[in-house]
């Protein structure tokens, strides 16, 4: 069994104007296509490896498997928590009740929250991720937390939401203006699926 | 179109830099202490077709200009928490003066490892570089692929150099997260920049034909300076 490419929850012009349809087909089409292979390729060759147990080489996949596993694995978070604009999944109050609450509980209003999340995000030096997670499990403290390339968020914590901060994400549209991008993305966020994540926890997001 | 941007940007460029001395990458300049945006000894467009004007613009006066400009903040804040004693501020700095210090030095470096086709750029290196590069690679067009498959690797952003090491004098492929700057050891000779923003707009995810098309535009002659 090999992993594929799962399909976009909407079409690759419906998060414009925020992301274009250019940069949507490439992203899912191109980049996010080219994680998942190189993840079956590297899980090939770790059964063939561990057959012939060849330790040297299983180490040597080890980071194969993380990047380009990471990178399949947050591809697959980002677009399921993306909606496009006017839609209901992307109004906070109405979609997430409880995960609002904990954002104003926790930074003080959803503003507040807002500005942490994108100082975060401008201060990835190089290319990752930023994240909003629930530590340790569902309905848990949250916390913003950046990851660097591809490396996914820590296993015990639950992705209630992501913005890939890699400049093939934005740059055909925003260039060097992450910040646009930034004040951008919050008109997309599917606040509807970042509740059911901090409720209920996330699946395995790339399972076969 | 690009020389009008790459004039205009020189004269801005000048008028602001009231001093300015050699220091390691030969371009780096200083005005008043203070880190300055280099100039460009070719015009924007003028390694099109492999690389954009539109991309040399960019890069030089929005991307390494933001790497000066913080880079200059952070010194300041260092130079400010030395003066208050305040030791635990000198080391949290360190990461911002890492990236930022870095992004200037590779980017300066860079600029001056290329070259228009017209001034030489793709012309291949001659004398005792020549050699070491066949001595230990066997071609320059081995050695270009095996530069070609570490860029290719670079899982993030990120820098592949060719270097020189100071204890023993031979060369070597090596690749550099973000903007760490090749110090210490290794002597940068030449660098390729991997990060998206120095290839998407002309090649988007195709990045291995940016680093093929970029050999066309290596200025050599500095490599050579470099390692002699």
């Amino acid at each position: 069994m090999t992993h594929t490419l799962p399909p976009l929850p909407y079409a690759y012009d419906a998060l414009e104007p925020v992301i274009s349809k250019q940069i949507m087909e490439l992203h899912h089409q191109k980049h996010h296509q080219t994680y998942v292979n190189n993840l079956n390729a590297a899980l090939s060759s770790q059964v063939g490896a561990t057959q012939a147990n060849d330790v040297p080489t299983l180490i040597s996949l080890q980071q194969k498997i993380r990047f380009n596993g990471g990178g399949h694995i947050n591809h697959s978070l980002f677009w399921k928590n993306l909606t496009p604009p006017g839609t209901p999944g992307n109004d906070l109050a109405g979609a997430a009740p409880s995960l609002k609450e904990a954002i104003v509980s926790r930074w003080g209003s959803e503003d507040a929250f807002k500005k942490a999340f994108g100082a975060a995000l401008l201060g990835i030096q190089g290319s990752g991720w930023g994240w909003l997670v629930s530590t340790g499990g569902p309905k848990s403290r949250l916390d913003i937390t950046t990851t660097k390339d591809q490396d996914p968020v820590s296993a015990e914590d639950v992705p209630v939401f992501g913005v890939d901060m890699w400049e093939h994400a934005y740059y055909l549209q925003y260039l060097n203006n992450k910040a646009g991008y930034i004040e951008g993305i919050w008109k997309i966020i599917n606040w509807a699926e970042a509740e059911k994540r901090y409720t209920a926890g996330v699946e395995n997001p790339v399972k076969l | 179109m690009a020389a009008v941007f790459a004039n205009s940007a020189r004269v801005a460029l000048r008028s602001g830099a009231s001093t300015s001395f050699k220091a390691g990458a030969a371009g780096l300049t200083f005005a008043r202490g203070k880190a300055t945006l280099p100039d460009l000894s070719y015009d924007y467009g003028a390694l099109e077709p492999s690389i954009s004007g539109k991309i040399m613009e960019l890069h030089h006066k929005n991307h390494h200009n933001t790497y000066v400009n913080s880079y200059n903040t952070a010194v300041e804040q260092l130079q400010e928490a030395q003066h208050k004693g305040d030791i635990a501020t000198q080391i949290s700095l360190k990461p911002a003066i890492n990236f930022h210090g870095g992004g200037h030095l590779n980017h300066t470096l860079f600029w001056e490892n290329l070259a228009p086709k017209s001034a030489g750029g793709g012309e291949p290196p001659s004398g005792a570089l020549a050699k070491a590069i066949d001595e230990t690679y066997g071609s320059l067009g081995e050695f270009q692929n095996k530069v070609n498959t570490a860029l290719a690797g670079i899982q993030g952003s990120g820098w592949a150099w060719l270097v020189k090491d100071k204890q023993t004098g031979q060369i070597s492929i090596r690749t550099y997260a973000n903007q760490d700057p090749v110090v210490g050891q290794f002597e940068p000779l030449l660098g390729i920049d991997a990060w998206e923003h120095a290839y998407y707009l002309d090649y988007q995810n195709r990045k291995a034909e940016y680093f093929k098309a970029i050999w066309e535009v290596i200025n050599w002659k500095t490599v050579e300076k470099r390692f002699s």
